[in-house]
C-alpha cells in the first residue's frame, strides 16, 4: 500500500518518518502525527467494519470523537477494545480490525500502570482552540493559578483544521506562542491529551490524560500509561468547540460519506485528501471552506449541492472562480455503491418533495447539517439548555455561577467573535474570584468576518425512495434509523428519554454526539411539535469512553482495599495459618497440620481449648479508651446493664442498643480507674460503636465530661483458653496469684513481664477457663512466643477464627451482626439477664416496652440438633414447621426463622446450630425441619447453650 | 462531588461527611412517660421535605465532629451551616440572597 491520497507537502505529520501498521491483516505506511483513521485514508482506505445489526459496510466518517462508525479493536502492542480509528494516535507497530458493534475484553492481564492527580486551580479552561488560549492567557497574565486541558495531541483546536491566519500570518504562529507564554507561567497546568470527561458539583472536574498510549510499544513502563485528574476549580471555563451535525438521507452510511469538517481536518492536519472525487451536502456556508481547500489540493469537487434555496451567493461567487458546480435548493436524495460510495442522487428540494434525481458520480460525499456546540459539560452541571432555531442547535440556556460556556461551545462560529469570547469569559471568571484582571490582553487580529448567508436547518431529506427510511440512518452505530424514530412516534413516545432508549439512538460509545440533536429534530418533525418542547436527553458523564483500568487508579489487586494485619501476621504466616478477612483484617482462620483441611483442623483445635491449652489472637477486637469524670454516667446511658457500679479491677460483659432496643454490640467493660473505662466491641463493630458514643456525647449531652479514643492498634490481646491455661499463664507471669481466689473471673491484673507492662483479664469467650493478655503491640510478638513457648509441655494449640465461632456458639455467645441482624433485642438473644430494670433509662430502654416487643412469637436464638447427627445446616437455611397430621402445610410454606451459625462440634461430637426462630424457646424439645438441598433435615430445638450449661468450667 | 462546609474545617469533599438524619430533634426527657405513639414518633419517624431542611452531619474522617446544616434536598445545596450549639437560623436568616444551581 502505498500513500496515494497524501498530499505533497503540508499538515502536521513527520513526513521524514515513516511507521507501519497493520489493519485487517494489512500492512499500512504512516507517519508519527497520522491518527490511525487518517493514515488509512492515506492510502485510500475508507470502510473499517460492518454494522452491528444490519452488516452494512461502514467507514471513517469523522475526524475525532464525533465519529458514530469507525470503531476499531486494538491488538498490538496492548489489546484494548472499541477506539476510535480518528482518536488512536498512530505508532509503529500497531495492530488493529475494524469492529463490528462489540469489542472483546483482552484475555491477559493488563500490565500498564494508572494513576490520578489531585489539583486546585482558580480557573480551568477546558479547550485549548481559540477561544480557550485566550481565556487561558487571559487568566494566566492576571496571576490566576490555571489548568488548560485539551484532549487532542496539540493545541490549536479548530485552527489546527483550517487555513486561519492571525495578525497576517499562519494561526498556528500565534498557538505556538501562546502555548510557550503559559508555559513560562508557574501557575499555569497545561496538559494536551487530556479529555475533560465529567463535571460535577462545586467545581470538580475529572479529566483523563492519555499520556503514553501514542507511543505504543515504546511507552516507558514506569510511567503510567493514563492518568485521572482530579480537578477541583473555582471558576471553569468550558471552550470545547462544536460537532459538526449531517443531514440524514437515504442511505447516508456507506464508506465515503463524512462530515464536511472533517474532510477539512484531514487534509489541513494530516495532509490527506479524503478522496478524489467530492460531492459536497450543505445546509450553511461551512462546507464551502471545505470544498475550495478540497478542490485547491486537487480533489475533483463534482459539486455544491445546497440545500437552501438561494445558497450562498458569496461563497457561490468564489465556487465560480474556481470551476466548482454549485446546485442550491437541491439535497442529495440517496447514494450508490458497495464498501465504498460511488456516487450521489442530487435532486432538487421544493416545498417538502423531492424532485428528479441526477446521479453525480463520487468517491466521497461530505456532509454538513451545521454545527453542534458541546454543550456537554454545561449539562452536566444541570444546565437548562436552550434551542435555537437559526442554528439548529441547543445552546446554553442560563448563567451557572462559576461556570461560562465560550466561543463555539456557545454557539459563535467566528474566529474573532471566539478569541474576544474565551477573553470575556475568563475576565468575568477573575472578576468573580476578585482577581484583578492584567492591564491589556490583547487579542490577535483575525481578517474581518465575512457575514455568512443565514444556514437552513434540515434534519432530513424525505425518502423518496421506497424504503420509508429504512436506510436514512440517524445513529450509525445503532443501525438506528428515521423509521425507527418514526415507530417510537407511532407508539406514543413523547420524551426523548423514552425515544432513545425505544430506539437505542445516541447509546453507543459517541453517546450520540451526532445523533441526539438529528433525533430531537426529527421527533419534533414526526409528533408536529416545536424543537424546544422535544428537547434533548440529559447529558451524562463521561464525555468520551473512559476505561475502567484508568478509573481504578493504583486502586487494585492488594491495593484496592486496605489490608490490616495484627503484629503476630508475621508469626501466623509462618505457622502456616490459612486467612480469612473480617472488615479489612486479615485473621488467621485456622492453622492445618500437614494432611489436615479446615473440618479436620478445627476439630483438632477445639478440642485443645476444651480439653488442654489453646491460644487465640483477639488483637482485632476493638478497644476503646474512655475517660472523664462522666464517663461512668455516659457507659450507664449507653449499656443496657449497669457499668456505674462496677468495681475498680472488675469486668463485666455488656450489650448496647439502638434506640430502637435492637442489639448493636456487645462487649466487655474493664474499670480501670473511678474515671476510666476500656471497651471492648466486636471486631467488625469497632469503629461504629466510637462513633456512636461519639455522636451521643456530642449531640445530646454535651455537658458530660467523657474523652474517647481508639486503641484498638495499640493493645495487641491474646486469650490463652482452656482448663490448662491456668499453669501457662501462672509460668510466664510469676508475680500474678492466677488462683481462682486471688483472680477471679471477670476481673484483671497488671503485671510486668521483663519490664514491659502486661494486663491480664479473666474473661472468657469460650465457656472455659480462660485468661485475656494484653500488651502493647510492639512487644506482641515476644509475649506470644514466650505463652507459646511456656504452653508446650501442656501442648498449647494456636487457634484461628472458625475454632472461636464454635467455641463460642457451643456456649450460645452470639456475634453480634450474624446471629443478629438489627431486628433483635437481648431479650430475644436471653440475655434479659444484662438489661438493667434499676436504671431509670438508657438508650433502647423504652423500645423494649413497646407492645411488638412484647409479642411472644418473636425470632428467638436457639440451638438446633440435626436429628441425623450428621448434617452440618448451612447458615441462613430457613427453619419450616410440619402441619399437625406431620406434613408440610401448602405453599407458600411459612417461614419460622433461620439458622444463622452452624459448626461440626468436637464436644458434643455431632453437628449443631444456632438460629433464630419464631416463639423459640417455647419450642424447645421440638422437632422442625430444615431444607437443604431438596431435602428436609428433621432438627431438635434446644437450647442455645449446649456445652456446659451450668458454666462448670470457666474457674478451672 | 461536593465541596461541605465544616463549621471547623472549612470545605472538604463530601466522602469526608456522614449524614445524620433530621436536626433539632432531642432525646426526649422523660422517654417512660410517653405513649407508645408518641414514642415511636421519636424514634421511627422524621420530616421529608422537598426544599429546605434542617440536617445532622458528621465529618467523620476529619475533625470527627458533628455540625447542623440547612440543606435544600432539591437541589443538595448547602445555605447554612451551623454549630450544634447554634440556634436553627429562622426563615428570614436564610431569606438572604440564595446561591443559583451550578
Ligand atoms: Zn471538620
Amino acid at each position: 500500500m502505498t500513500s496515494t491520497f497524501r498530499t505533497p507537502e503540508g499538515g502536521r505529520v513527520d513526513r521524514s518518518t515513516t511507521v507501519e501498521f497493520t489493519f485487517d491483516g494489512q500492512t499500512f505506511p504512516g507517519h508519527p502525527g497520522d491518527t490511525l483513521a487518517s493514515a488509512l485514508l492515506a492510502s485510500g482506505r475508507h470502510a473499517i467494519a460492518s454494522s452491528v445489526k444490519l452488516g452494512r459496510p461502514r467507514g471513517i466518517a469523522a475526524a475525532w470523537a464525533e465519529d458514530p462508525s469507525g470503531l476499531v479493536q486494538i491488538e498490538e502492542p496492548f489489546p484494548e477494545p472499541m477506539l476510535l480509528a480518528s482518536t488512536v494516535e498512530l505508532y509503529d507497530g500497531l495492530v488493529a480490525h475494524g469492529l463490528p458493534g462489540q469489542g472483546r475484553l483482552a484475555d491477559v492481564p493488563d500490565s500498564a500502570r494508572y494513576d490520578a492527580m489531585h489539583v486546585h486551580v482558580d480557573v480551568l479552561v477546558v479547550g485549548a482552540g481559540p477561544a480557550g488560549l485566550a481565556a487561558a492567557l487571559t487568566a494566566a497574565r492576571a496571576g490566576a493559578r490555571v489548568a488548560l486541558v485539551d484532549e487532542h495531541s496539540e493545541a490549536g483546536g479548530s485552527l489546527l483544521s483550517g487555513t486561519d491566519r492571525l495578525d497576517g500570518a499562519p494561526a498556528a504562529g500565534w498557538v505556538a506562542a501562546a502555548v510557550a507564554e503559559l508555559a513560562a507561567h508557574p501557575e499555569v497546568l497545561h496538559l494536551q491529551r487530556t479529555t475533560a470527561f465529567g463535571l460535577y458539583d462545586d467545581g470538580f472536574v475529572l479529566a483523563l490524560q492519555r499520556r503514553t498510549d501514542h507511543l505504543g510499544g515504546a511507552a516507558p513502563r514506569h510511567e503510567a500509561r493514563q492518568r485521572v485528574w482530579r480537578i477541583r476549580a473555582r471558576q471553569v471555563v468550558v471552550a470545547t468547540g462544536a460537532h459538526e451535525r449531517p443531514v440524514v438521507f437515504p442511505d447516508n452510511d456507506r464508506p465515503g460519506i463524512m462530515l464536511a469538517g472533517g474532510a477539512r481536518t484531514f487534509l489541513h492536519r494530516y495532509g490527506v485528501r479524503v478522496g478524489s472525487e467530492a460531492v459536497v451536502f450543505t445546509t450553511n456556508d461551512s462546507a464551502y471552506d471545505a470544498a475550495l481547500d478540497l478542490h485547491r489540493a486537487g480533489v475533483r469537487v463534482a459539486a455544491v449541492v445546497d440545500a437552501r434555496p438561494e445558497g450562498s451567493p458569496l461563497r457561490a461567487e468564489e465556487c465560480r472562480a474556481a470551476g466548482i458546480p454549485v446546485r442550491t435548493g437541491s439535497v442529495v436524495a440517496g447514494t450508490s455503491g458497495g464498501d465504498r460510495i460511488t456516487a450521489a442522487l442530487v435532486a432538487p428540494l421544493a416545498d417538502g418533495e423531492v424532485g428528479r434525481a441526477d446521479e453525480l458520480a463520487c468517491d466521497v460525499l461530505l456532509v454538513s447539517g451545521g454545527w453542534n456546540p458541546a454543550v456537554h459539560l454545561f449539562s452536566q452541571a444541570r444546565g437548562r439548555l436552550r434551542y435555537d432555531e437559526v442554528l439548529g442547535a441547543f445552546l446554553p440556556g442560563e448563567r451557572l455561577d462559576g461556570l461560562a460556556v465560550v466561543g463555539s461551545a456557545a454557539g459563535l462560529l467566528d474566529l474573532a467573535g471566539c478569541l474576544a469570547d474565551g477573553r470575556r469569559g475568563a475576565s468575568a471568571a477573575l472578576t468573580a474570584l476578585g482577581i484583578a484582571p492584567a492591564a491589556e490582553v490583547r487579542l490577535p487580529t483575525a481578517p474581518e468576518p465575512v457575514v455568512p448567508a443565514a444556514p437552513l436547518v434540515l434534519w432530513r431529506v424525505p425518502d423518496a425512495s421506497g424504503a420509508e427510511g429504512s436506510t436514512s440512518f440517524v445513529d450509525l452505530q445503532r443501525d438506528a434509523t428515521v423509521a425507527d424514530l418514526a415507530r417510537a412516534a407511532g407508539a406514543g413516545l413523547r420524551s426523548m428519554e423514552h425515544v432513545k432508549r425505544f430506539t437505542t439512538i445516541g447509546t453507543a460509545h459517541d453517546q450520540g454526539k451526532t445523533s441526539g440533536v438529528l433525533a430531537s429534530g426529527i421527533t419534533a418533525e414526526l409528533l408536529g411539535v416545536p424543537v424546544q418542547d422535544t428537547g434533548t436527553t440529559t447529558f451524562r458523564p463521561p464525555y468520551t469512553p473512559v476505561a475502567f483500568a484508568a478509573l481504578a487508579g493504583r486502586d487494585r489487586g492488594r491495593l484496592f482495599d486496605p489490608e490490616r494485619v495484627t503484629a503476630l501476621h508475621d508469626w501466623h504466616v509462618a505457622a502456616g495459618a490459612v486467612f480469612e478477612d473480617v472488615g479489612q483484617w486479615k485473621r488467621p482462620r485456622y492453622y492445618p497440620r500437614a494432611g489436615e483441611d479446615m473440618a479436620a483442623a478445627v476439630l483438632r483445635e477445639c478440642a485443645a481449648a476444651r480439653s488442654g491449652v489453646g491460644i487465640l489472637d483477639g488483637s482485632t477486637l476493638g478497644k476503646i479508651d474512655v475517660q472523664g469524670p462522666d464517663a461512668a454516667v455516659l457507659l450507664d446511658r449507653m449499656y443496657t446493664n449497669l457499668i456505674s457500679s462496677l468495681k475498680v479491677g472488675s469486668v463485666r460483659y455488656g450489650v448496647m442498643c439502638g434506640v430502637d432496643g435492637m442489639v448493636i454490640d456487645d462487649g466487655t467493660v474493664l474499670r480501670l480507674a473511678e474515671d476510666r473505662f476500656l471497651l471492648l466491641t466486636t471486631t467488625g463493630g469497632a469503629a461504629k460503636v466510637l462513633d456512636w458514643l461519639e455522636e451521643w456525647v456530642q449531640t445530646e449531652w454535651p455537658e458530660l465530661r467523657v474523652h474517647l479514643a481508639s486503641v484498638t492498634e495499640q493493645w495487641s490481646t491474646f486469650p490463652v483458653v482452656g482448663p490448662r491455661s491456668r499453669d501457662v499463664v501462672g509460668a510466664v507471669f510469676p508475680d500474678v496469684d492466677v488462683s481462682n481466689e486471688a483472680f477471679p473471673f471477670m476481673t484483671w491484673r497488671d503485671t510486668t513481664l521483663d519490664g514491659v507492662p502486661v494486663r491480664l483479664a479473666r474473661i472468657s469467650f469460650s465457656g472455659e477457663l480462660a485468661f485475656e493478655v494484653y500488651v502493647n503491640a510492639w512487644y506482641a510478638v515476644a509475649v506470644w512466643e514466650r505463652l507459646v513457648e511456656a504452653g508446650a509441655p501442656q501442648g498449647i494449640t494456636p487457634y484461628g477464627t472458625e475454632t472461636m465461632h464454635v467455641l463460642r456458639a457451643e456456649k450460645g455467645y452470639p456475634i453480634i451482626g450474624q446471629d443478629t441482624d438489627g431486628t433483635v433485642t437481648p431479650h430475644d438473644l436471653g440475655m434479659a439477664w444484662a438489661v438493667s430494670k434499676k436504671k431509670p433509662d438508657f438508650v433502647g430502654k423504652r423500645s423494649f416496652a413497646r407492645v411488638e416487643n412484647q409479642n411472644p412469637l418473636r425470632k428467638q436464638l436457639v440451638g438446633l440438633l440435626p436429628v441425623d447427627r450428621q448434617t452440618v445446616l448451612p447458615e441462613g437455611s430457613q427453619v419450616v414447621d410440619f402441619l399437625a397430621d406431620g406434613r408440610l402445610p401448602p405453599p407458600p410454606v411459612p417461614m419460622l426463622g433461620h439458622v444463622t451459625s452452624s459448626y461440626r462440634s468436637a464436644e458434643l461430637a455431632r453437628p449443631f446450630a444456632l438460629a433464630l426462630v419464631k416463639g423459640g424457646r417455647a419450642r424447645i424439645g421440638d422437632t422442625v425441619h430444615v431444607p437443604v438441598g431438596g431435602t428436609l433435615v428433621p432438627v431438635e430445638v434446644t437450647s442455645s447453650v449446649l456445652v456446659d450449661p451450668e458454666g462448670a468450667r470457666r474457674d478451672g | 462531588m461536593q465541596l461541605i462546609e465544616c463549621p471547623w474545617c472549612g470545605p472538604r469533599e463530601e466522602t469526608e461527611f456522614s449524614y445524620g438524619g433530621q436536626a433539632h430533634v432531642p432525646y426526649p426527657e422523660q422517654p417512660g412517660e410517653l405513649s407508645d405513639e408518641q414514642w415511636a414518633h421519636y424514634v421511627f419517624y422524621r420530616d421529608n421535605p422537598k426544599g429546605r431542611f434542617a440536617e445532622r452531619w458528621n465529618h467523620n474522617t476529619g475533625c470527627r465532629r458533628w455540625f447542623n446544616a440547612i440543606r435544600d434536598t432539591a437541589t443538595y445545596r448547602f445555605e447554612r451551616v451551623y454549630r450544634l450549639d447554634d440556634p436553627q437560623p429562622s426563615a428570614t436568616e436564610l431569606a438572604g440572597p440564595r446561591r443559583s444551581t451550578s
